[in-house]
């Protein structure tokens, strides 16, 4: 599965697509693009909606749509070193790739 | 201190009103990312993976109590509380909102700072030794040669659209505590035969995924040519520097491609095209410039003594302080790197703490070292115990300089969008192996410096030793090198060998730092063992 991410373009946020014109700070809320993600992100971008945005392939895990890089893990969860100001400190980070979930 | 005149203070005023137009039209929709992203980074506001990030230059670290407060409130008011103190002598706050970086820069103004050329390919925030003015060792204050380059970089015409960034650092001492030879020009204040103040050159040094030492091509610049002598150096790079490969268009591959000496040869070419032109050098704006780095009202009468029968403060004040030019005072060190925390951090309220000590016990001037810790440079010693009580309460206190836990770390993959792995939990976790502090001192001095990318913002490669953050089919791998300096023995550390996990590579800092133990001789560091020994015991107990 691919997700959309990106910054929101005021705050700069980290975001992700859930779907028509809405866009989520939890990556437990993105939505599959399937394939057509340059064109909602071409659309999304220029409503000014997300900045920066790029697909990011995924899979199904048991805590909902996941990232497979590392990277996009940490975008999703928030600094692992500040939890306090984490979004969500139950994605896993150590060996993303090899996690364990079934890729879609 | 240097004080803006009102040409200084002109021109950041109205970059700042420049931004917030460029922010607005950006917000609006009138202006691209493509087109306003080379904007704002002229402005030091990058995009990086949580938010917008903003570094805010500190010229050559130099700062008083009330810049310091600024960037308190910059942290309470616009970011989450805490700033980031790095590697070039600056600050990284990592939680902008782009609809309030314009606000921030008129804050800034307010007290003469800005983050103008933190980013983008031009001349970086000058930076120099953090002991400047204060060293008993140095020749000369190298802060007003570098004010003066900090006024002919700004804005130059010439030198804003470079082949790439370019880094130029300044000392005045045989020790060099400004990672110096590791620019892109490093200048070292020195007398001549005669006893005329000078300055040595040495050109493309550079970490990256290129590490190289500066050669040095000159060595005596008279004083008042050495504006004219860095402009000839940039010319010859503005004109043949690479511009078709980012990852080859630094000054050290020109200079390492041309080699030291062809490059030197069309540097003095240059010079002397420039001497030809009858431009006056800056003799009477650099002595207007010297009139504010005059030193402070010292107490003449200040003793020496030092009351050292509190053993948590003797050993505080053996570790973190070092000789002053002036009797009956001490340079302190306040370390950034508390057991388990993150190297450079600091919350609003510390950098609050640390703006009030330094009005109240070092005439109200701070430094921020390239390590990443502050400096009061002027604390009398029988202030000292007082200054360290209030910044044990604060843990501010930690007596760890120079020592194994007083890592750099760059924000690696937490925060920055470059990085291929996490720094911060590295450092955190050897931090805690090494916690004791009876431990580290039995180590001596030894610089552990970790990057989590090639970029080498952490210095890996000039860390006695060097930890490298790679991304080895999608998961973190950290590769272990030893034997660098960014010191006056600058060197170049070597990889040891495999990386490690995330766990295994503490456990390796471990084993090498306990051959270090078993094989130094009498008086050796670890470097120095490292250079006598070779890697040989080392790979084999990582290894074997």
């Amino acid at each position: 599965m691919n997700l959309l991410t990106g910054n929101d373009l005021k705050t700069g946020d980290v975001i992700w697509w859930a779907g028509g014109e809405s866009w989520s700070r939890h990556v437990a809320e993105a939505e599959d693009a399937g394939e057509g993600g340059d064109a909602i992100l071409a659309r999304e971008e220029a409503a000014r909606r997300v900045n920066a945005s790029y697909i990011v392939p995924a899979k199904i895990s048991d805590k909902g749509p996941m990232p497979l890089h590392i990277k996009d893990r940490v975008r999703a969860s928030g600094p692992t070193v500040r939890t306090d100001l984490a979004i969500n400190t139950d994605i896993p980070i150590v060996n993303a790739v090899t996690a364990g979930e079934t890729h879609v | 201190m240097y004080k803006y005149d009102h040409y200084d203070q002109a021109m950041v005023d109205a970059r700042v009103d420049e931004f917030r137009d460029q922010t607005n039209r950006r917000l609006a929709g009138e202006l691209t990312e493509d087109q306003f992203k080379p904007l704002r980074l002229m402005n030091g506001l990058y995009l990086q993976l949580h938010a917008y990030m903003l570094r805010v230059a500190i010229p050559y670290g130099t700062l008083n109590s009330e810049q310091m407060k600024m960037l308190g409130h910059i942290a309470r008011k616009y970011d989450r509380g805490y700033g980031h103190f790095t590697t070039r002598q600056n600050i990284q706050y990592n939680w902008i909102k782009l609809e309030e970086a314009p606000d921030i820069l008129a804050d800034l103004a307010t007290v003469e700072m800005h983050a103008i050329q933190t980013s983008g390919n031009c001349i970086r925030n000058i930076s120099s030794d953090q002991f400047a003015g204060a060293a008993a060792d140095e020749i000369a204050d190298p802060r007003p040669w570098a004010e003066l380059l900090r006024q002919w970089s700004s804005f130059h015409p010439e030198f804003s659209y470079l082949p790439r960034k370019f880094k130029i650092a300044v000392i005045a001492s045989d020790e060099d505590r400004a990672a110096m030879r590791l620019h892109d020009i490093g200048i070292q204040l020195v007398h001549n035969d005669l006893g005329e103040l000078g300055a040595k050159f040495f050109v493309g040094g550079g970490m990256g995924r290129t590490p190289m030492i500066g050669p040095e091509i000159r060595d005596f610049v008279p004083a008042d040519e050495l504006i004219h002598y860095a402009e000839a150096c940039l010319r010859v790079y503005n004109r043949y520097g690479r511009r078709d490969n980012k990852y080859k268009a630094r000054i050290k591959i020109l200079v390492h491609e041309l080699g030291a000496e062809e490059y030197t040869r069309q540097v003095e070419e240059e010079f002397a095209h420039m001497k030809t032109l009858g431009l006056n050098p800056p003799v009477a704006e650099l002595e207007r410039i010297t009139g504010f780095f005059q030193d402070p009202e010292y107490d003449r009468t200040a003793s020496d003594d030092l009351n050292l029968t509190d053993p948590d403060f003797r050993i505080w004040a053996q570790q973190n302080t070092h000789a002053h030019k002036q009797a009956g005072y001490a340079i302190a060190t306040i370390s950034l790197k508390p057991t388990g925390g993150i190297p450079g951090d600091a919350s609003a309220d510390q950098i609050d703490l640390m703006a009030d000590l330094a009005k109240q016990y070092s005439f109200d001037e701070l430094r921020v070292t390239h390590s990443q810790n502050i400096v009061l440079p002027y604390v009398r010693k029988s202030d000292l115990y007082a200054l360290w009580q209030k910044l044990d309460e604060a843990g501010l206190a930690p007596p760890n300089l120079d020592l194994i836990s007083d890592m750099i770390a760059c924000p690696g993959l937490d925060y920055c969008s470059l990085a291929n792995a996490r720094s911060i939990p590295v450092a955190q976790k050897i931090g805690e192996r090494f916690a004791d502090i009876g431990r580290q001192k039995e180590l001596g001095e030894l610089k552990l410096k970790i990057s989590g990318c090639i970029n080498a913002c952490g210095h890996h490669h000039a860390g006695h030793i060097g930890i490298l953050g790679v991304d080895r089919k999608g998961t973190e791998n950290y590769q272990l090198s030893l034997g660098g300096s960014a010191a006056e023995d600058v060197s170049l550390a070597k990889i040891t060998g495999p990386g490690f996990d995330e766990d295994g590579i503490v456990d390796a800092v471990e084993k090498v730092t306990d051959v270090y133990l078993r094989d130094r001789s009498e008086g050796e560091r670890f470097v120095d063992t490292y250079r006598r020994i070779g890697m040989a015991p080392f790979k084999e107990a990582l290894y074997e």
